[in-house]
């Protein structure tokens, strides 16, 4: 692997002795997508702070490009910051907005005009320079912020909550736009956000974070098929939590990918079942399964039979049905077809692929 | 209307009747042709303007009043500026402390503060002069342009500091290029009402002047010599110097408000 561009080493930040963030490590590589996702009080916006040079870290080192810069103000680091507030300056037009850091880097006048237009060009605001700022609408100064950040071409660009104020078909062209930016530039963004679909439509890498902690770091389709903690699977969509005991535990069958790190036999109220992954014998472990991954017809020959069970809510959501309903012992959520044929009342017969069954200590 | 609202708009009425009755027979009789201000009213006449106009006493001492507002109210709103950011920005320990010096000065009466301005001015062998009245003056609106100005300093326009620092200014660029920009209307307005209030200050410009004096000193001591129109034309003038003053202050405040 080359050298990752940024390199977090041991970073923490306290507050009057509560723990913002925990002493953490995160390599960036260059070019990457990286989402910091977690819920509020998480600590993504200050480790997003710490990078930007905002927030002073209580213990350990920022590395960018090789350098170290814990110790260098905002405007010294290779890093620029779109605001969740946008912050853009309101007596600017939006072209001098644009052109503000070019201005401060003694780059001549028609030049810096030339590349603000260019900015708002790639942003998708051509024509609209002259305006002021109190004339666009939401969605609009959110351009122009991203256009000033990425104006100074920054090696690391960091975006804190960007698209929360706006409204849902925004944000969600918003985000393409991201990431169509993205990789038209090539930069190295890091973005924050609480939403985790938007985390998934956009992130390389998703480093899901809580009370200051890593949870689990990885590309969005391993994080949400294959998290590596309960907060995990629950905070990334909805997850059926399944109590259970290990009765067993040793090598998984030779040469089938992941289930060859081990596998144990799991007792549960479902009734014992074989589980990929590490354990001992006599440990109270979780599994995890997505309300999609519950099936009511037997593909394979090695599926698990989870019994029957009872329909006792049924919502059609468009797409898809989501359907609730008991089993002895424990309540199961699925998202079936919308032409699945069930009602209320009706007792169905529920099977899973072992493949898709996540086993997590407790 | 409804008939039970009728008591309250009447009282209203009175209310308002007597407030504002001695200023507009004040501005009435400023337009008198007589010699006394005093009814039947006869004219409208611009006699008492020209004489005003004609007074070079009055037009000295409107031209000082003028010096002393302007200077002593860019004073009070740069040192009230640079007091509310400091504080808002840089959030010393003794933040609390500073703002309740700070502010102090509101609760003290213009007599107390001039005359303890008097005292120490002769100990440092100052004296009395306009520069004492525009120190005096400083002394009242520092505390109002810093509570002005401290309230329009929040998160949000820390952020766009914050932005500009990111995109590489220095500390002063972006106080400069960003923060005072951003703050013009809210720094007028704080200019604007030290000035109106510098403009017909009496208690602390009487007590630290001596020869050269400001307007509301010149018209109480041409009081001393009796009613005249001419007195109510001065007092007219200032009148509608301070309500211009005001209205331009609303017209700012609301302007900012449209830009937050």
């Amino acid at each position: 692997m080359p050298e990752p561009l940024v390199r977090l080493r041991g970073i923490a930040k306290r507050y009057d002795g509560i723990e913002a963030v925990a002493p953490l490590d995160l390599d960036i590589a260059a070019g990457e997508f990286v989402v910091l996702l977690g819920p509020s009080g998480s600590g993504k916006t200050t480790i997003l702070s710490m990078l930007g040079g905002f927030t002073e870290p209580s213990a350990g080192a920022i590395l960018i490009g090789g350098r170290d810069v814990t110790g260098l103000a905002p405007a010294r680091r290779p890093t620029a910051t779109v605001f969740q507030d946008y912050a853009l300056f309101p007596h600017m037009s939006v072209r001098a907005n644009v052109a503000f850091g070019l201005a401060m880097r003694k780059v001549a006048a028609p030049e810096r005009l030339r590349r603000a237009d260019e900015m708002l060009h790639l942003v998708g605001l051509e024509g609209l320079g002259d305006r002021g700022v109190h004339q666009l609408s939401g969605g609009q100064r959110q351009r122009v912020a991203l256009a000033r950040a990425i104006a100074v071409e920054p090696q690391l660009l960091l975006l804190d909550e960007p698209l929360g104020a706006l409204d849902l078909a925004l944000r969600r062209q918003m985000q393409e736009e991201l990431v169509r930016i993205q990789k038209r530039l090539g930069t190295t963004f890091v973005h924050v956000t609480h939403d985790q679909e938007e985390a998934m439509t956009i992130a390389d890498r998703i480093v899901l974070l809580n009370r200051g902690r890593i949870e689990d770091v990885g590309p969005p389709a391993r994080v949400y098929l294959r998290p590596a903690s309960l907060f995990a699977a629950t905070f990334m969509g909805e997850s059926n939590v399944i109590a259970g005991r290990v009765l067993a535990a040793g090598p998984g069958p030779a040469g089938e990918g992941a289930a060859a790190e081990g596998a144990a036999r799991v007792e549960t109220p479902f009734g014992p079942m074989t589980v990929s992954g590490r354990a001992v014998a006599g440990d109270t472990v979780t599994l995890c399964l997505r309300p999609e991954q519950l099936r009511l017809v037997r593909l394979g020959a090695d599926d698990i039979r989870l019994g029957q069970v009872l329909v006792t809510a049924l919502s059609f959501q468009g797409a898809h049905l989501r359907v609730h309903a008991v089993a002895p012992g424990a309540d199961l959520l699925l998202r079936l077809p919308a032409d699945a044929d069930v009602a209320v009342g009706a007792t169905i017969e529920v099977f899973a692929r072992p493949a898709d069954l996540v086993m997590l200590r407790r | 209307m409804r008939a039970r609202d009728l008591p309250a708009a009447l009282y209203l009425l009175a209310a308002a009747v007597f407030i504002f009755l001695p200023v507009a027979v004040l501005v009435l009789f400023s337009f008198q042709e007589g010699m006394l201000p005093v009814p039947p009213f006869r004219g409208p006449s611009l006699h008492w303007y020209q004489v005003m106009l004609g007074d070079r006493r009055l037009l000295a001492a409107l031209s000082n009043s003028v010096v002393v507002g302007v200077l002593s109210s860019l004073a009070a709103t740069a040192l009230g500026f640079l007091a509310a950011y400091g504080l808002a920005r840089r959030r010393p320990r003794w933040q609390g402390a500073a703002r309740f010096v700070l502010m102090a000065p509101l609760t003290v009466s213009y007599l107390i503060i001039g005359m303890g301005l008097l005292i120490a001015f002769n100990d440092l062998g100052l004296g009395r002069s306009l520069l004492s009245v525009g120190i005096g003056h400083v002394v009242i609106n520092l505390p109002l342009a810093f509570a002005i100005v401290y309230s329009q300093l929040g998160e949000h326009q820390a952020n766009v500091e914050r932005a500009a620092q990111d995109l590489g200014a220095s500390d002063l660029q972006a106080v400069l290029l960003v923060t005072v920009p951003m703050l013009w209307p809210t720094l007028l307005a704080a200019f604007f009402i030290a000035f109106t209030l510098s403009w017909d200050e009496f208690v602390i410009a009487f007590l630290l002047s001596r020869f050269d004096v400001t307007l509301p000193v010149v018209i109480w001591s041409l009081l001393r010599t009796g009613l005249n129109p001419e007195l109510n034309a001065a007092g007219t003038f200032v009148f509608a110097i301070s309500i211009a003053l005001f209205l331009a202050v609303e017209f700012l405040i609301r302007r900012g408000r449209r830009n937050a």
